[in-house]
């Protein structure tokens, strides 16, 4: 097939490395500013983050949290916690089928926006799309999801538009369920995923894409054969950054899911502020964090455009 | 736990600051020495002891200045009393906790020492939450009910906690996300000690029957307020101070219902941290805290939970809300909060979470 041809010259022909022979050596001269100016960025992830992490995952193998005299007791039952407490698969399952429903709804919605923004746009409109795009991250987020309320509840605005139309409509029950918590998350992170892959189609080159038109392929076969692939890392990126923190989610849940809300990060969360038993939260997070590198793990092996000699 | 979260938010609840300077209190000379000195007092924001017309009525009387430092949660009012001795003269806590600070952080009251404790209620001088070594290690101030909040002339007085699994009241059902009043409440539908339920089974039974009932697991009263308002639910377990401001500030129509079975109570206590260099400063703060004239301010014109002092109580008017809600009489049908070990505390935290887990599938 010719297109398949085109896609193989043009794909060698926008990942090959570039970088120059002599830049490579004087890089490797300079190590020490380079260390310099990452020592920084590390020093503030290795207070902020790693520490913090690292007295959560000591805490997680104690009995019971140190404080007050309390004394140290070490144990692994935290870590049998899904063992001991069947019904967390149950939470757990909750929470993964949240990440994925909202992922998935991300990507469809956030992969033809990036689309339209980084071919159909120029100058003053890309701009004003783009600002548009990001604006939800300029308020806070407890705000965002009280509004969601506000549209989702019965009566709100979605159910007196409803009724409106059609007066004998039953309750619509929009709020407090599993749906209403999947919008208030998509509409929190769907950003992140334009934004990726937004950058990844910036990077695609028009060449190839006209080279492909040239050769007579449709929109859709380019679409399918050109930019999809190479957008894919975008893709891969955004999914990762909205399908880690949802998992963990506890706000929009509590908010918006009602009764329905009980994920892993409620179960976590009350573990903390509730129960006070820090060993066991921390032991949660941890276990959930393990699972989601192995999903990750498995989401890694999806194929990705592989540079062509 | 969300029961002082609620008092926490006493301030946001209260209208405009009352005005009204507080009609004599009478101080006792012995104490009026301690004139001149700065007391510091740690409790929740908005919680009576910092009401601003009372503090000036209470300098201008003797003399004492009182500033004040807060807390948000019982955890972090232990570490503020553990890693700052000297620094509070008066601290409130509530009675489940006096044992965990215990006779190492808190002084024993001489409650002769406080002319006002003498009307205290009798059930409530010397509960046996606060008392260590047959001393009352803090002198009790406020106390309140966890009970039935419903729509008026729904449910009748006297009604069982089993309203809550009556088919009448299908997803029309709230009740407090706390494992504490959760587990209380279960506790009590199934006849057992509230601080020390023999069979956890059966309290998780009797909350899984609530399940088809459950339309709002509700952690703050303004979600609650939401709820009624939008004509939500019917029942709740609720909280006696709660209903009141419901019904006097958001005029709903609510009425706080004592369960047959009897009710979950808490009582919360003023003490005297052992490092405070103020004590007669101190103890004057307190019996001003317990005086019927300041309680009947601060309890008409802001709202407060019940006095401990039976002569304050007895101040308001027959048909005062706060009055007919917390009649004295209930306090032989309430189980009070009591201490709680970490493996009970960890338990029951799990059997909630199991709970609601069954009540999300």
């Amino acid at each position: 097939m010719p297109s398949d041809d085109g896609l193989g010259r043009a794909r060698s022909v926008a990942s090959r490395p570039r970088v120059p022979v002599a830049m490579q050596r004087q890089t490797r001269r300079d190590w020490p500013a380079t260390l310099g100016l990452l020592a920084p960025a590390y020093g503030v992830l290795l207070i902020a983050v790693f520490l913090p992490l690292a007295v959560m995952a000591f805490f997680s193998f104690l009995k019971q949290a140190p404080f007050g005299g309390r004394p140290l007791v070490f144990t692994l039952e935290h870590y049998l916690a899904f063992v001991n407490r069947p019904y967390l698969i149950d939470v757990a399952w909750r929470s993964i089928s949240l990440g994925l429903w909202t992922t998935g709804l991300s990507i469809a919605i956030g992969l033809p926006a990036a689309l339209a923004l980084a071919r159909a746009t120029r100058g003053r409109a890309r701009e004003t799309i783009f600002i548009l795009i990001i604006l939800p991250f300029w308020s806070n987020g407890l705000v965002r999801v009280f509004s969601w309320t506000m549209v989702l509840r019965d009566g709100g605005i979605i159910d007196a538009g409803l009724r409106w139309l059609l007066p004998s409509l039953p309750p619509l029950g929009l709020l407090y369920s599993f749906p209403a918590m999947v919008v208030g998350l998509v509409h929190a992170y769907l950003p992140y995923m334009i934004l990726t892959c937004y950058l990844s189609i910036l990077a695609i080159d028009d060449k190839i894409v006209e080279a492909a038109a040239s050769l007579g392929a449709r929109s859709f076969t380019i679409f399918r054969t050109i930019v999809l692939p190479l957008a894919l890392p975008g893709v891969m990126s955004g999914a990762v950054l909205i399908f880690v923190p949802v998992i963990g989610s506890f706000m929009e849940p509590r908010i918006l899911g009602g009764k329905v809300g009980v994920t892993m990060g409620t179960v976590i969360e009350d573990q903390f502020v509730q129960g006070f038993n820090w060993p066991l939260g921390s032991a949660l997070s941890f276990t959930m964090l393990a699972v989601v590198l192995v999903l990750l793990g498995a989401f890694s092996r999806v194929p990705r455009p592989r540079p062509t000699a | 736990m969300r029961i002082e979260l609620d008092r926490r938010r006493f301030g946001q609840f209260v209208g405009g600051a009352a005005a009204a300077t507080l009609v004599s209190s009478a101080m006792v000379p012995g104490l009026a020495r301690a004139a001149g000195e700065t007391i510091t007092v740690l409790n929740w924001q908005g919680y009576g002891t910092d009401e601003e017309w009372a503090l000036k009525a209470f300098t201008q009387k003797t003399g004492i200045k009182v500033v004040h430092d807060y807390f948000n949660s019982e955890s972090e009012m232990v570490t503020k009393l553990q890693t700052n001795p000297g620094a509070y003269d008066v601290v409130l806590v509530n009675s489940a906790r006096t044992s965990q600070l215990g006779a190492d952080l808190l002084d024993p009251i001489d409650l002769v020492k406080i002319p006002n404790a003498r009307d205290l209620t009798p059930a409530l001088k010397n509960h046996p939450n606060f008392m260590i070594g047959g001393k009352p290690y803090g002198c009790v101030w406020v106390w309140g009910i966890t009970g039935l909040g419903v729509r008026q002339g729904k449910v009748a007085q006297g009604a069982s906690l089993a309203v809550l699994t009556d088919p009448v009241f299908v997803n029309r059902a709230a009740m407090n996300d706390d494992p504490i009043v959760a587990i209380g409440i279960g506790a009590l539908m199934s006849g057992q000690d509230i601080n020390a339920p023999k069979d956890l089974k059966r309290v998780g039974e009797k909350l899984r029957d609530i399940k088809k009932n459950i339309r709002l697991l509700w952690q703050s009263e303004v979600e609650w307020n939401k709820a009624f308002a939008a004509d939500q639910i019917d029942v709740s377990v609720f909280w006696s101070g709660a209903a009141i401001r419901s019904r006097q500030n958001s005029k709903l129509p609510v009425e706080f219902i004592m369960p047959r079975e009897g009710a979950l109570g808490w009582i919360d206590t003023l003490t005297i941290p052992k490092t405070s260099k103020n004590k007669d400063a101190a103890l004057a703060f307190i019996n001003y805290m317990i005086d019927p004239d300041f309680y009947y301010e601060w309890s008409t014109k802001i709202g407060a939970p019940a006095s401990a002092n039976a002569a304050a109580m007895a101040k308001l008017s027959d048909d005062d809300l706060n009055k007919v809600v917390h009649k004295a009489e209930y306090l032989g049908k309430l189980q009070i909060h009591g201490p709680l070990s970490d493996a009970t505390r960890a338990a029951f935290v799990d059997l909630w979470e199991e709970t609601k887990a069954f009540y999300a599938k």
